[in-house]
């Protein structure tokens, strides 16, 4: 699984970084980050899939 | 089994898609008047106004979404009238839908100034096709003049300072944000104009807009005249709810809705800046105007339709929105309205980054955060459950509390 994190729709709302500490972190620039570029280790998939289903802009894309 | 959605923006999509993602099987329709596919708005008075934004980047979802989802949109049509008992809408075609349920997300419309003063080079931005004009104007370097220093004008003109644009803000206010945030991020708030090279006219109002042919001239309640290219216009928005005049709905600065998006009427639902939801916590009803609000009641709705049997959903507890100033970005959580303390948590003014709580009557109702999202957004859970302010407070703030 990979993450990541469409800049132009990202409010900086956080929630990812509540819901998946580990996968996501706030840039300077108040957007979201993926902190991992490759394949997500497994025990991570469950946070990064609740933090894109709660992100208010659809921002963070999933590739299974 | 069918719904009728009127309005396609962030609501009346999320109504829509959330239909879909319940497993809601029947038709779903969604009309909206602009010809344009559903796109966003937040970033219309943002970077939509820079010379290199691609309008495809402003779509609230790509074209093909709507065939692979079973969402019928019609685009470029507008509603003039409901028929509520009959759950009929009329458009101006003169064409008629009738469903099982009908949303109404139609939006709030910019507010204009009298007709007599609306010369060309006079604008406001709503919709993409204005925003495009805008940024058509931009183009040719013009002086601008901003009438309203709220959010839409900031941003609009901090886009135009970041051009090198001669810019000036006309706010009626003696601070814009002074009544909403208080004094001390009023002041910095304004330091960011000050610092980009905007010009700040506070407390004073629009006499008149003068010109021949288009805008030449701004005139000021004080007697001073701007000379100016292009007037841009951040007077706030009204619902877009004069269609539903004489439909028996209960219309009070906005559709009135329970907690759950219903209104008086059976099968008749409201969503996002046109409807105004009874908040469960005070039982007052507000209109909110964010776009976090509108996604959160459209895919209340779109639950509540298509679970009936279960126990109904509202909108989230903590409305939040952000604007985008000078390169920082302002976040803010739940509200500052009626507070009575102030309380610097984080940073400092000068930074700028900072964190400012909001408290009534001892506790937590909000918070704003200046380039630091990580830091405000943690207040998140304190605001939904209306914490003691002291609890909150580390020394740094209680020293700079107000």
């Amino acid at each position: 699984m990979k993450v990541t994190v469409i800049e132009d729709k990202c409010c900086g709302f956080a929630t990812c970084i509540s819901v998946a500490p580990e996968v996501f972190d706030i840039d300077s620039d108040q957007i979201a980050v993926s902190l991992i570029d490759g394949d997500l280790p497994e025990r991570l998939h469950a946070c990064a899939r609740e933090a894109a289903e709660a992100c208010p802009t659809d921002a963070i894309v999933i590739e299974e | 089994m069918s719904v009728l959605v009127i309005g396609g923006s962030v609501a009346g999509i999320a109504v829509a898609d959330g239909l879909r993602s319940q497993g809601y099987q029947g038709a779903v329709t969604v009309v909206d008047a602009d010809p344009s596919l559903p796109y966003d708005k937040p970033p219309l008075s943002k970077h939509a106004l820079k010379e290199d934004w691609d309008p495809i980047k402003g779509l609230l979802r790509p074209e093909e979404h709507y065939a692979a989802k079973d969402i019928e949109l019609v685009t470029g049509r507008t509603a003039v009238a409901l028929d509520a008992v009959r759950r009929t809408v009329r458009f101006d075609d003169g064409s008629e839908r009738q469903a099982d349920h009908v949303v109404l997300a139609t939006g709030v419309r910019a507010r204009l100034l009298p007709e007599e003063l609306m010369l060309p080079g006079v604008h406001a931005i709503r919709t993409a096709a204005d925003s495009a004009a805008v940024r058509a104007a931009l183009a040719d370097r013009p002086r601008l003049v901003v009438i309203g220093g709220g959010f839409i004008g900031a941003e609009a003109a901090s886009v135009a300072a970041g051009m090198g644009l001669e810019v000036t803000i006309v706010e009626a206010l003696p601070l814009p944000f002074q009544h909403l945030f208080g004094a001390d991020v009023a002041e910095a708030m304004a330091g960011w104009h000050r610092a980009a090279g905007v010009r700040l006219e506070c407390g004073v109002m629009v006499a008149g807009i003068e010109g021949a042919e288009r805008v030449e001239r701004v005139r000021l309640t004080d007697g001073r005249v701007l000379e100016v290219d292009l007037v841009l216009l951040g007077l706030g928005a009204v619902p877009a709810v004069d269609w539903l005049d004489g439909s028996g709905l209960d219309l009070d600065n906005g559709i009135t809705c329970d907690e759950d998006g219903r209104t008086g009427l059976p099968g008749i639902w409201a969503a996002g800046d046109a409807a105004t939801w009874r908040n469960p916590v005070t039982g007052d009803h507000v209109r909110v105007e964010h776009w976090t609000t509108a996604k959160e009641q459209g895919a209340a709705v779109a639950h509540n339709i298509a679970r009936p049997d279960e126990p109904a959903r509202g909108a989230g507890p903590v409305p939040y929105f952000w604007s985008d100033q000078h390169g920082l970005r302002v976040q803010f959580l739940g509200t500052s309205a009626g507070h009575d303390a102030t309380h610097l948590v984080h940073g400092s003014f000068d930074e700028p980054e900072f964190v400012v709580l909001y408290a009534r009557e001892g506790r937590i109702i909000g918070a704003l955060g200046v380039a630091a999202a990580r830091h405000v957004m943690k207040y998140r859970t304190a605001i939904s459950a209306g914490e003691r302010i002291e609890g909150l407070l580390d020394p740094v703030g209680e020293a700079a509390g107000a």
